[in-house]
């Protein structure tokens, strides 16, 4: 299990790295040096020489490379060229209430994504599952900001129950969590519907194994089959599943706080990425890749702790 | 002959309610991007500023947007939009997937160690910030949108190409060919290539809802499709920031991409039941 673990920590640090690399690259990529791009066309030369100098590119790309390294292992992502604050103080403040609407969007998507799931399996073959099955599709398939969009009309403008913008008041929970409301539906819509789906095929698998059919003719309750013996089993590969789908979620929190206009990563990245301010872009997509890649481990982590089978396997 | 098992497929897709949706849909939303000039009543990037946000009408079926082009014209158009970056995106990624997966699969271990890397690498991004971050590189056009879905999609595919081709690479067949001596190239494209090519085709069906949608959304926002070419991003975003004034204009872009990923997903999935059962289901995006 060791092994494996270091294993595993190993290949997502050298990942990280990669991204790094590659992420610092990219400025390379820009037509024209960065600075010029960032301060637009109406930059004078002397402008342009301060920011070159404060941005650190009229040193080496090595000496360059080097120091972004050395500076984004001590938590220092440079300074934001347009408000002149730290990047990283800017990231921490938005991190929490992206974070916030994703937990409450995946909570609520999985209680309802869960019970769909093992209502298919108990009217399995009925018109229900059927039925389940064509909603579970179509909330997998439908964008979420479209979703956004639709609930703002008809909740925020059209029946005015809701807010249409903001986060609520600081300190005023009851606005905050109405504020929260229409967002986190948007976000966790798709999740019912691929939950449902997960849970209901493996439950199904898990129906047909040799350990229910013994419960079964123990005359155990069919309830207590499906609740004790077979759903427990089921929610395993959904740990990995919503680990690996945080990268959707972190997608539709874009949208969906853009249409809202929550602050949060998304409305923080598509303002900077507007006014071409690379320094925050790039690092909130370091901080949001670092997290990423942590929550994909630590679920690796978790299910080869859960189920032996996987762990022995990958050990080898 | 490949064609009973073709047709056999087809009866298939029909007899399922949802294949057979599916497969209407995409015909309608694949016949208004061709005949597009000839559906549309309008020029689609005509104003007519006296005639700005107009209400359905008969002489303007789905109203008017804030310059007073007319909306059903607009979205007929935006199906072309849609249709032909994601065609064009999917294409590419698919070509150079295969290539990049076959070199992997058949290549030696250390090629194949150092592109595993680079694929996990790029699918470990979240895509959206990925995107973001090459828009703010090259700026926003419909070629970086075509080149942030290449460069997300290739790992996917890649990696798919390369697990069948690992599989393949001990067959008896291929040993035969390597025997007779035949060239690498020869084994690759005459030989793996048409039997890793089916599985891949279902999932380059699958993607195409999440290509149009990621035009969609980045339109929206402002960083893809460059107004005043019509996408139904951009018009979305036309009809959000009037939503307070007329709803018809959000209401009516909203619904061809409900439909189109609706479409095109019921299509995918049709599909795969009636071609190849184990192939993995579809993700929330």
């Amino acid at each position: 299990m060791l092994t494996y673990a270091i294993k595993r920590t190993a290949l997502a640090a050298l990942i990280l790295f990669v991204v790094m690399l590659a992420m610092y690259g990219m400025v390379f990529l820009v037509p024209g040096d960065p600075a010029s791009v960032a301060l637009g066309p109406r930059a004078t030369p002397a402008l342009k020489a301060m920011l070159t100098e404060r941005m650190g590119l009229d040193q080496p790309v090595a000496v360059q490379i080097w120091r972004f390294f050395a500076n984004a292992a001590q938590g220092d992502l440079g300074i934001d060229v347009w408000s002149k604050r730290p990047v990283l103080d800017q990231i921490l403040e938005a991190f929490p209430q992206t974070l916030l609407l994703g937990t409450v969007a995946l909570s609520w998507a999985l209680t309802l994504g869960i019970t769909l799931g093992v209502l298919a399996v108990v009217y399995r073959g009925t018109m229900i599952d059927r039925a389940l099955g064509l909603v579970s599709v179509s909330f997998i398939s439908v964008p979420s900001f479209v979703v956004a969009i639709y609930l703002l009309l008809i909740f925020a403008v059209w029946l005015q129950w809701l807010p249409a913008i903001g986060a609520g008041k600081a300190g005023d929970i009851p606005s905050q969590i109405k504020a929260l409301i229409l967002p986190s539906i948007a976000v966790g819509i798709g999740w019912v519907g691929y939950l449902a789906r997960m849970v209901r095929a493996s439950m199904l698998e898990i129906m047909a194994a040799n350990h229910i059919r013994t419960a079964r003719a123990f005359g155990l309750p069919e309830r207590k089959v499906v609740t004790r013996y077979a759903l427990r089993l089921a929610i395993v590969p959904t740990i990995s599943v919503i680990a690996v789908g945080l990268g959707s979620i972190l997608s539709s929190a874009v949208f969906v706080e853009t249409v809202f206009s929550r602050p949060g990563i998304g409305t923080l990245i598509t303002g900077a990425v507007f006014k071409r301010n690379y320094p925050v872009v790039m690092g909130t997509v370091l901080v949001t890749t670092a997290f990423y890649l942590l929550v994909i481990t630590c679920a690796d982590l978790l299910i080869a702790k859960l189920d032996p089978r996987v762990r022995d396997a990958l050990a080898r | 002959m490949r064609w009973p098992a073709n047709l056999r497929a087809l009866r298939a897709l029909i007899r399922d309610p949802m294949g057979l949706m599916g497969l209407l849909l995409v015909t309608l939303f694949i016949l208004m991007a061709i005949a597009a000039p000839l559906l549309a009543p309008y020029d689609p990037l005509a104003l007519d500023v006296r005639a700005k946000l107009q209400s359905p009408s008969l002489a303007h079926w789905l109203g008017t947007d804030q310059l007073g082009r007319d909306t059903l014209s607009r979205i007929i158009y935006g199906a072309r939009t849609a249709l032909t970056i994601a065609l064009t995106a999917i294409g590419l990624a698919g070509c150079i997937g295969i290539l990049l997966g076959l070199i992997a699969g058949y290549g030696p271990r250390w090629l194949d160690a150092a592109l595993v890397l680079i694929f996990d690498a790029l699918n470990s991004l979240p895509m959206m910030m990925f995107a973001l971050a090459l828009i703010t590189v090259l700026g926003p056009g419909t070629g970086t949108l075509i080149l942030v879905v290449v460069l997300v999609s290739i790992p996917g595919y890649a990696r798919l190409i390369r697990a069948q081709t690992l599989s393949l690479r001990s067959a008896d067949f291929i040993v035969a060919e390597q025997a007779i001596g035949a060239s690498t190239p020869r084994i690759l494209l005459h030989h793996l290539l048409p039997n890793v090519f089916g599985p891949l085709c279902i999932v380059l069906s699958m993607d195409i809802p999440v290509v149009i949608m990621l035009e969609a959304g980045l339109s929206y926002l402002n960083l893809g499709v460059k107004p005043p070419t019509p996408s139904w991003g951009n018009i979305l975003y036309d009809g959000y920031t009037a939503i307070r004034t007329s709803s018809t204009l959000v209401i009516a872009a909203g619904a061809p991409l409900v439909l189109a990923t609706l479409g095109f997903t019921f299509l995918g999935e049709g599909l795969r039941d009636a071609l190849d059962p184990r192939l993995a289901t579809a993700r929330p995006r």
